[in-house]
């Protein structure tokens, strides 16, 4: 079953437990999202897989174009909805929410899944909500959808959502348009309505992204509250590793649309072991550290998605690419394997050259 | 960022409403004016004298003395002016010692050529040309918004593709072509459609839908074309915002995601194109109305330039530029309606 085919008999039929369901809440297995262009295919995400359970939460971290949005508008089944024209993404592999796979399913039921079982927080609110319809019809609409209740039961909904997310005066603030709210109330709005239906999965799509930084921890203070409350899945992308640090469960670490390295989020913040994964933690701004010390940038630019560099994706960035031996770093792909307990990293540098690259070069300077 | 409280909009939408009011009766009187003042100024720099105009170049000095008296034309431009404006609400005399006539409101003034009130002119060309317009702006717009959004929604397709050539067809075909090709197979050859002189709806309802129906696609067919194509950019462009994303994310189906979310948003452009475009309809009115020998304001304003009837032509303006400012008004208030964001700024 790495392939959409509909042939494949009573295997991955929705809501049909085989052999392959998995025992978690969400699993994605060996997830490729690739886009037909004119210049060649964009291979967005390309072998992805981990697992969820309720009450936690994954941090997916990566910069620009590794394949973080992609992956989770992919587990939304936002990609095959509404094309009109262009060419579609082609998506295989497996994603199964709650014992129902996704991929296979029919395009209706994983709309009635959406907004219910699983909803989404985006970048920028302000674009993410219609600038024509009020806070409070926005929310009533994602109340109805998949609640048959009168328009004033919806409304009373809203407002206890508003009041519950934080903003003052629900009542009066749920008539208010878009640009009536500021930046932290258009997204407080937002996780308002996406969490109204009770969602076990929600994810959050670079939440804070667009706020002002005052605003920030708010944000991910009210996420990580409102999960606790519901007991929902979460799952934040970002590419702020300072913003998963605290939040998340598990970490996620995406390069070039394929993970990187994966495992629970003190390992791999702490004692990471991929390349990549230094670089992030180099670059990143941290309140701990020394004001001399300057940031330090991970050399290059983020690969081609049409011309993925052969071997490890990284290679062309990694300083240590030279040390396997062989050539290997541009021949061979590195797979994941376990390097701690739960934690994986893909690299061919061996366990021992690992270590000891970060505890002389890295872990001194964070 | 401009934040107001939910409690005072409703002054807000109101306050926008007085001001785009004002706007138009602003717009009223400057085309009044702009009118008056060409349409007096014009046979001066023609070298043309306007009693002359009224009577005939074979007039004696003394009866063109007693018609400047008479119309009022040795006055200064602004009483005069203010004659005419006075006239039109509250009616006029128009006096040459003891030979007075009396103009009654509304009074545009009286026809050069047949002497009669140019109010009764307008009074019957007026619902005529605004049978067609209105007509013809409810084709475009349904016809237009509808190709348009399914062309966009089924890019590259058979369909979007013979639409928007269709489209492109219908832009560049004058009105007087399509309208007469149209006329030729079905009134001529086929027989199917009568054309009534009378349009005052006094020969019943099937008579003067028969009279209008052509007419109406002849006109609605170049603007329907140009809204499509204007349907179709927008729609794509909509399509893609992140709100409609939001609108899937949260399980609404396709149907309810183009018409809330994608179709409301790409109303505004339209609304704007078309608040335009009412202005420039009088234009295609002439060649509809000349096309097929309607009696509208268009037929009588050409009738009356070609015989230098300045009152016809004077009221004419007035009344298209009237029936402009309160369509334009009507689009101003449909754009708050939908908008929210209007109604701030």
């Amino acid at each position: 079953m790495t392939q959409l085919s509909k042939s494949g008999a009573a295997v991955g039929e929705p809501g049909t437990p085989d052999s392959h369901a998995p025992t978690a809440f969400l699993e994605v297995r060996d997830l490729k999202v690739h886009f037909p262009t004119d210049d060649g295919l964009v291979k967005s995400v390309d072998g992805l897989s981990f697992t969820l359970e309720k009450g936690k939460t994954l941090g997916i971290v990566g910069e620009s174009g590794s394949g973080k949005s992609v992956t989770s508008l992919g587990i939304m089944g936002l990609h095959t909805t509404g094309q009109y024209g262009k060419r579609k993404a082609r998506l295989s592999g497996e994603i199964w929410l709650d014992g129902k796979e996704l991929l296979t399913a029919r395009p209706e039921e994983v709309r009635k899944l959406r907004g219910r079982e699983m909803s989404m927080i985006f970048q920028d609110p302000l674009s993410a909500l219609h600038p024509y319809y009020s806070i409070g019809k926005q929310i009533v609409e994602a109340y109805r959808v998949h609640h048959d209740v009168d328009k004033k039961t919806a409304r009373r909904r809203a407002i206890e959502m508003l009041d519950r997310v934080g903003i003052p005066q629900p009542d009066k603030r749920v008539d208010s348009y878009p640009h009536e709210f500021s930046g932290g109330m258009r997204q407080r709005a937002m996780i308002a309505m996406s969490l109204v239906n009770n969602p076990e999965l929600l994810i959050a799509d670079e939440p804070t992204t667009a706020l002002d930084v005052t605003v920030q921890a708010q944000i991910l203070d009210l996420i990580r509250d409102l999960q606790k409350e519901f007991g929902s899945a979460v799952i934040v992308i970002t590419h702020d590793l300072g913003v998963v640090a605290e939040l998340a469960d598990d970490l996620l670490v995406m390069y070039g649309g394929r993970c990187v390295e994966r495992g629970p989020a003190e390992k791999v913040f702490y004692e990471p072991r991929h390349p990549y994964t230094w670089g992030l933690l180099g670059s990143m701004p941290r309140l701990d550290r020394d004001q001399t010390d300057r940031l330090i940038p991970v050399k290059g630019s983020p690969p081609s998605l049409i011309n993925i560099p052969s071997g490890c994706a990284f290679n062309p960035r990694c300083p240590y690419a030279d040390l396997p031996k062989d050539n290997l770093t541009r021949t061979v792909r590195p797979e994941l394997t376990e390097v701690g307990s739960a934690h994986w990293a893909a690299c061919h540098l061996s366990p021992e050259q690992r270590e000891q690259i970060w505890t002389e070069e890295i872990a001194p300077k964070l | 960022m401009i934040r107001i409280p939910a409690a005072t909009r409703p002054r807000t939408v109101l306050a926008y409403l007085i001001r785009r009011l004002g706007a138009v009766l602003l717009m009223v009187l400057v085309v009044l004016l702009t009118t008056f003042s060409i349409f007096f100024l014009l046979p001066k720099w023609a070298g043309q004298d306007t009693a002359v105009l009224f009577a005939g170049k074979a007039t004696g000095a003394e009866q063109l003395e007693g018609i400047r008296q008479k119309l009022g034309l040795d006055e200064p431009v602004l009483v005069q002016f203010w004659d005419f404006v006075k006239g039109i609400p509250m009616g006029r005399d128009y006096a040459n010692g003891g030979d007075v006539t009396r103009c009654d409101a509304p009074c545009f003034g009286y026809s050069f050529r047949t002497e009669e009130p140019v109010w009764d002119t307008l009074k019957d060309a007026l619902p005529v040309t605004g049978a067609l317009a209105a007509g013809a702006c409810v084709m475009w717009l349904v016809g237009g918004v509808a190709i348009g959004v399914l062309s966009a929604l089924r890019r590259g397709s058979v369909w979007d593709r013979s639409a928007m050539v269709g489209a492109l067809s219908g832009v560049s075909m004058p009105i007087f072509f399509t309208g007469m090709v149209m006329m030729g197979i079905f009134v001529h050859s086929l027989g199917w459609l009568k054309i009534d002189d009378d349009l005052s709806g006094a020969d019943g309802i099937d008579i003067w839908l028969q009279s209008l129906i052509l007419p109406w696609i002849a006109l609605a067919f170049l603007y329907a074309a140009m809204y499509a194509r204007l349907t179709r950019a927008t729609m794509l462009e909509v399509l893609g915002e992140d709100y409609i994303r939001t609108a899937r994310a949260k399980g609404l189906g396709e149907p309810s995601v183009i018409r809330k979310h994608a179709l409301r948003s790409a109303m505004t452009p339209i609304l704007t194109v078309f608040g335009l475009d009412l202005g420039a309809l009088l234009g295609g009115a002439v060649l509809t109305e000349q096309t097929f020998g309607l009696k509208g304001l268009g037929f009588e304003a050409v009738d009356a330039i070609s015989n230098k009837d300045l009152p016809v032509i004077l009221g004419v303006t007035l009344i298209a530029a009237l029936a402009i400012a309160v369509a334009n008004l009507v689009v101003d208030i449909m754009y708050a309606v939908i908008d929210p964001r209007v109604r701030l700024s």
